[in-house]
Order: C-alpha cells, then structure tokens, then sequence
C-alpha cells in the first residue's frame, strides 16, 4: 500500500478492506452481466453512454466537415439524416442518461449511506432495456436512418419522410422505460434508504439535483411515451391522432413532444448543477453558499420547466396570449437558474482555490451555463424569437447549455470521482490540459454559431451562402480541437487505471460519504452503515479543516 | 406450509418492514408516471372530442355498449376479490383463503379479455378497425376515425396493462405463495399487486364513460 500526500498532509491509509472491491469481488462475466450491484451497473451504463457519445459525434464530425465549405461533403439527404441521428443519439442515447445512470447510479447509494438502490434487479432492467432501445436506434442509423430531425414533427414524421422514422421512435419510446425505471429507482432510494441522520437538509446537492431530474423524468417522459406511441401508430397503420386529414391537429404533436422535450432540457442539466455544487466547495475548501437556497431552486426549476414547452413554438401558429405566458414563465425559470450560478460564484469568494481539473471542468460549466441561459433570454423575448427561431443562434444557445455545460460537467464528475471508482489517480497535467482544451473548443465551435445565427443562417441546412464561410470554418476548426479533447480523456484515465497512482479513500479531502469508504468501494459500500451528523459541505478556508458527515474532524 | 426458515429482507435493507414499505412506495410512484402516461392519451380525446363533438358522439353510437358495462362490472368486482385476498393474507397463517380470493381475481380478469377480445370481433363485424375494416358511418365525418383510433389505442393499452397485472398475480399464486413468502408477517408484494391492480382498474373508470358513455342520450 502506498501512502498518498497530497497537499503535504500524509492522507489516511486505506484501512485494510475485510472486503475486496466492487471490481475485484467476482470476476466472471456474467457476474457483471447479471450484477445487481449499482456500481458495476453504473460501469456498464457508463460504457453503454460513452459508446453512443461517439456515435453521435462522429454524425457532427460529419456535419461540421459538411460545413466547412458551402459546397459541401455529403449529399443533402445525408446530411439530412446525420443532423437527426446526431439529435436523436445525443439527447436521447447521450445526455438524458449521462450523468443519472452513472455518477448518479454509482454515488446516489453512497453518498446517502445506502448498500444499494432500492431495487437492484429494476436498475439492472434498465441497462437492458437502454441497449435494447440502442439497438433499435443503430438499426435505424445503418440502414439509412431518419431526416425529420429529433423531433419528428408531423406530417413530415408521419406521411412524407422516407428514413426509418419508425424504427427511431420506436428506440425512442423504448428509452423512455429506461428512463423511468432508472428515475423511479432513485426516488424511491432517496425517499426509503438514507442512512440515519441523513436528513432532506444534509444531502449532498448532488443527491438533490438527482433527485429533482428524477421526478422530472417521471413526470415527463410518459407524455412522450405516449406521444411516440402514437407517431409510431400512425407511421405505422397511416392513419392517427395527429393526421390532419382527418381534422386532427398536427400543433398537438409539438405541444405533447415539447411537454417533455423542453423539461428534458433540465433533465440535462440538473444533474450537472448537482455536479458543479459538490466539485466547487472542495477545491474552494468552502462551504456552498446558500445550501437551502441551492435546493429551492433546483426544485423550482424541476417544477417551473413544465410551464415553459410552448416558448419552441413561437412561429408554429399558437395564440399570442400563449406566447405572451410561455415568454414569461421562460423568463421566470431564469431566476433560479440565476441564483444557482451567484452561489456557485460566492462559493468561490474567499475560499482556497486550487485549480485541479475537476474545478477547471466546474467553472468551465458556470461560464458556458451562464452564457447558454443568457442567450435563451433572448430568445426567450418573443420579438427577438421571431426572428431568431430556426437559425443557429437556437443551434449555439442550447449546445452551450446541453454540450458546453452538461458534458463539461460530465467530464468535470468523471475526473472527481475517478480515484474513488478505479481506486486510481489521473495524471494531473493531462487532466488540465484536457479541461482547457474543450473550454476553448467548445467556444471556437459554437461563439460562431451566434454570429451565424445573428446573420440569418437557417439550423438544418446543409450549405450556405460563401460569406458565411470564414464563420463556419472557425466553427469546424474549433470542433477539431474539441474532438481532441472528448479523445484524450479516453487515453490517459484508460492508462492511470493500470498505471496511475494508487488514491487511497479521499484523495480530494472531501467530506461526502463517499469518501468514507475504501477506494475502490467494497461490493456493499459501507463496512458498516455510517451515521450521519451533519451536512455536506463543512469545510474550513481559514484553518484549512474540514469536517466529513459523520462528524469527525480534519486537516487537510 | 408453515414458513420454518425466517424471511430475511433483501441486501440493502435494514428489515423486512423498510423492504416492504419501500416496495409500495416504489409501486405508487411508477402510477404516477402511468398515470400521467394514460392521462396524455385522455387529454388528446377530450381535445378531439370537444373540437368535433357531433361527429364523436355519431362514431361513439357503434360502440358496443353491454360489452363495456360488463366489463366495468367484472373488474370493479375483481379488485373487490383481489383486496380480499389482501386482506385473507393479513389474516390467515393457512393461505387457502388468499389463494382462492386470488383465483377469482385471475379468473375476473381474464373474463374481461374474453368480453373484450368478443367485442373486438363485433367492432370488426361492424367495421370500425381504422385501416384493415372502416367504413364511415353517417353523421361522422371524416373526424369519426380519430375516435376509433383512440378506442383501439386506449383499449389495446388497457389490455396489456391487465394482462401484465394477471402475470403478476399467476406470479404471486404458482411461485410467491406456494414458496411460502407471503404470511402475515409479511406480504408487502402482494399489496404491490393489489395496488397495481386497482390502478388499472381506475383506467377502465375513466376509459368507459369517454368511450361508452359520453354523448348517447
């Protein structure tokens, strides 16, 4: 065993596990296949969501390079399917379940002080069935796919695309049983499970934002279920609910798909506030500020993101006294939006700032949030949407919230709790390189989006006039350097889990239960189950101590 | 079959009492998400149905009206029947009571699906099957189908909602109690079917007014 210092602090040594670790306890492959632990479920669904995050990239690899020149690369029916499988692949096979049916699957357990999930059997079902619906979504994909873009508006959807819209919303309505079995999990775990002590005001806020996703999740996706259900009724016999030659109302199938499709926005992004709020107090050595205020609004925003779907549909023909509410209501979600990043930010105020990359990651992800959240103000004003709707201001606004954000806090949680998943740490300067290099990727790829849009350039197209090509050049260059920075984590984490050094149970000094038990966590979490005396963030700037929830003090 | 061995709580759980508990709460927020799930389709119909409330009520006239009103009455019976198995497994150490409660719950079930599946015969009969056997029938219009389409759609769902609540109670019946699992002392999953059931129940509760009801004066 080898004695970790961090900080010139020797850390604790790894009390010798009576248990060996989750990953070494069995060994065969059908004791991960049929595991009903959430750990390794959490480790195939990380390989599951990784393995479609390529998928869907390489469909914008296809699309940015398209872009790069107004004449173009790929036929426009190509590119027509590329921008729906990269839609449909990303938000469905990508995001929604990046960060809940990972970090969320893995820590949710143990940062409340559970053995497992409520119900085991039910979170390994999820997997399965999110491969299932995958499956179904590639064969879609390789034998041409589908043009409607991701959200399959009818009568397009319905009577005049040619792809496989069925077999992609089928995969889709079938995701969404993952979706809800994974949901359900955790609110139940969180409602049932906590360990003593553990009250609704010492969870971490990660548990909240989980938490929050969850009834999202819950509350939404069955109208979408029931929404594709139909769609894929009506694709399939010709004749439906939403056919307008029967005097029904094609509007309806954009109400029912926003209903969900706009909370599953937020579905994307709470879980990465929850992320940002456990990342920022350790490596400011802060508390957070405004703990109470942080669950309020991630509650809020849970709450508030099903009175806001109609603002995607300014120009579809809705009354102007819909659009008049729905403006509001938009800019009501604004205000807990905005008290989360003033906290995030007054976190940071007087703390001991150490730029690790996990931190790098975090305040990568309040600087893009903030700018993503600004510009759907914007478009939020329904003059200003009139004339920015469909263009690539819309592209730009919601990849800095969806990409920029979300995935810079995946990649910001995957880099925090690595040493406590792998038992392993990443090299450091790699990490940060890594961090820096998709900040100012991501920027390069999608600032020119805004001025594109500014300037008129339609979503969805797959050429433009040739001014606009030093704009979307820059754009196609910046992705480059943003493919290089999604590859290079696969390399050096692929490399620390063999070669890296060994973190000992709390490399970051964190006071999380988390970090109260062996890294890498025997197979049931806790030797014993912990008692919890206090909230998540007791950490102490001055004298550079912090408390872990149950009670016991530290140094750093 | 008197259990000699004590029933212990799965893994993660401190005591049988928090498994139980936790299963029912489990259960109650899967129909909410179902709930919210049949709701959409509802509130599609209403929004059709007051959009062209002549022509719905014209399409409603084929509906069959005494295969509907049996069924409402056989599966208000049966999640009579399946709290009384509840309720026996609360009560009797000996299952057999329990076990027969459960077997009329079966039973009523499935009669349903009889009554159902003959219905569907005479809506086919009567050609309202959008697509494969359709014919307009007077006063309709061509918005007539949509409620055809929901009726299919709405009763097929039904359907397979109680079709997977029969499987669940063969699964407590063939495997629960014959191993002996389900005893005063515990029986916690067998309310999870009981609530499961009554919800899709409820579905029928509203379902038979918007199908059979609404607009036949």
């Amino acid at each position: 065993m080898s004695t970790t210092t961090f900080g010139g602090v020797p850390a604790d040594e790894p009390t010798a596990a009576t248990e060996p670790s989750y990953l070494t306890s069995e060994n065969t492959i059908a004791s991960w296949l049929f595991t009903r632990d959430h750990k390794r479920i959490a480790l195939l669904f990380f390989a599951s969501v990784t393995f479609f995050f390529f998928v869907g990239g390489a469909a914008a690899t296809l699309m940015r390079l398209n872009l790069a020149a107004p004449e173009g690369l790929l036929q426009p029916a190509v590119y027509n399917r590329m921008f729906t499988m990269h839609g449909i692949i990303m938000v469905w096979f990508f995001l929604i379940p990046s960060i809940p049916t990972t970090f969320g699957n893995f820590f949710i357990p143990m940062m409340i002080g559970a053995r497992d999930l409520a119900f085991p059997r039910v979170n390994l079902l999820s997997w399965y069935v999110f491969n299932l619906s995958g499956l179904v979504v590639l064969f879609s994909l390789i034998m041409g796919g589908a043009d409607t873009g991701w959200t399959f508006y009818v009568p397009l959807s319905t009577v005049y695309a040619n792809g496989y819209v069925l077999a992609a919303a089928l995969a889709v309505f079938i995701n969404g049983f993952s979706s809800i079995m994974t949901a359900l999990n955790f609110v139940v775990t969180i409602h049932k499970m906590r360990a003593p002590g553990m009250t609704w005001m010492r969870l971490p806020l990660f548990v909240w934002g989980i938490y929050a996703v969850s009834v999202v999740m819950l509350t939404a996706t069955p109208v979408l279920a029931m929404d594709t259900f139909l769609l894929a009724v009506e694709r399939f016999i010709g004749i439906g609910l939403f056919d307008v030659r029967h005097g029904a109302d094609a509007i309806l199938w954009q109400h029912m798909f926003w209903f969900y499709s706009h909370p599953a926005v937020y579905i994307m992004i709470l879980p990465s506030m929850g992320v940002a709020s456990e990342i920022i107090p350790v490596y400011a050595r802060r508390p957070i500020f405004g703990y109470a205020g942080m669950t309020i609004a991630l509650m809020s925003i849970a709450i508030l993101s099903f009175f806001v779907w109609a603002h995607h549909m300014f120009v579809a023909g809705i009354s102007i006294y819909s659009g008049v509410f729905f403006s509001l209501m938009t800019f009501f979600v604004a205000v807990p939006s905005a008290i989360k990043v003033f906290n995030w930010t007054v976190s940071l105020h007087k703390g001991r700032i150490s730029f690790d990359a996990p931190m790098l990651y975090a305040l990568g992800f309040v600087l893009l949030f903030t700018l993503g959240g600004v510009t759907g103000l914007m478009l939020a004003t329904l003059a200003v949407d009139v004339d920015l709707h469909g263009t690539y201001f819309v592209i730009a606004h919601f990849h800095y919230i969806m990409v920029g954000a979300t995935v810079s806090a995946f990649f910001g949680a995957l880099h925090y709790w690595w040493p406590k998943m792998t038992g392993r740490l990443y090299p450091e300067m790699w990490a940060r390189s890594a961090a820096i290099l998709m900040y100012v990727g991501f920027n390069l790829t999608f600032f020119p989006q805004f001025v594109l849009g500014y300037l008129g350039m339609p979503r969805r197209s797959y050429t433009y006039p040739p001014e606009w090509q030093s704009w979307n050049l820059l754009s196609s260059a910046g992705a480059s350097i943003l493919a290089i920075a999604y590859l290079l984590p696969l390399l050096y984490l692929g490399w620390s889990i063999f070669w890296g050094r060994k973190a000992g149970p709390n490399p970051w000094r964190a006071s999380g239960l988390e970090w109260a038990t062996p890294s890498p966590p025997p197979k049931h979490n806790f030797e014993e189950t912990p008692v919890v005396a206090l909230g998540p963030y007791s950490y102490d700037p001055e004298n550079d101590t912090f408390i872990d929830q149950e009670g016991v003090l530290h140094a750093r | 079959m008197p259990a000699d061995t004590e029933l212990m709580p799965e893994m993660q759980y401190a005591t049988l009492a928090q498994q139980g508990e936790t299963a029912q709460f489990g259960m109650w927020v899967f129909l909410t998400q179902e709930t919210i799930f049949f709701g959409a389709l509802i509130f599609t119909y209403f929004l059709y149905r007051t959009t062209y409330p002549h022509e719905f009520a014209a399409a409603a006239k084929d509906a069959v009206l005494w295969c509907g009103t049996l069924n409402f009455v056989i599966l208000v019976t049966s999640s009579l029947t399946m709290v009384l198995a509840i309720n026996a497994a609360a009560q009797d150490v000996r299952p057999n009571r329990m076990v027969r409660w459960l077997i009329m719950t079966v039973v009523l079930g499935c009669l349903f699906l009889v009554v159902k599946g003959y219905e569907y015969y005479l809506d086919f009969q009567d050609k309202v099957v959008p697509v494969v056997a359709f014919e307009v029938k007077p006063g309709e219009g061509s918005a007539g189908v949509l409620f055809w389409v929901f009726y299919w759609v709405a009763t097929g769902l039904h359907a397979i909602h109680l079709t997977i609540g029969i499987g669940l109670v063969l699964y407590m019946l063939l495997w629960r109690i014959r191993r002996g699992e389900i005893s005063p002392a515990y029986y916690a999953p067998l309310e999870v079917v009981g609530i499961y059931w009554s919800f899709v129940d409820t579905v029928w509760l509203f379902l038979y007014p918007c199908i059979y009801l609404v607009g036949r004066s």
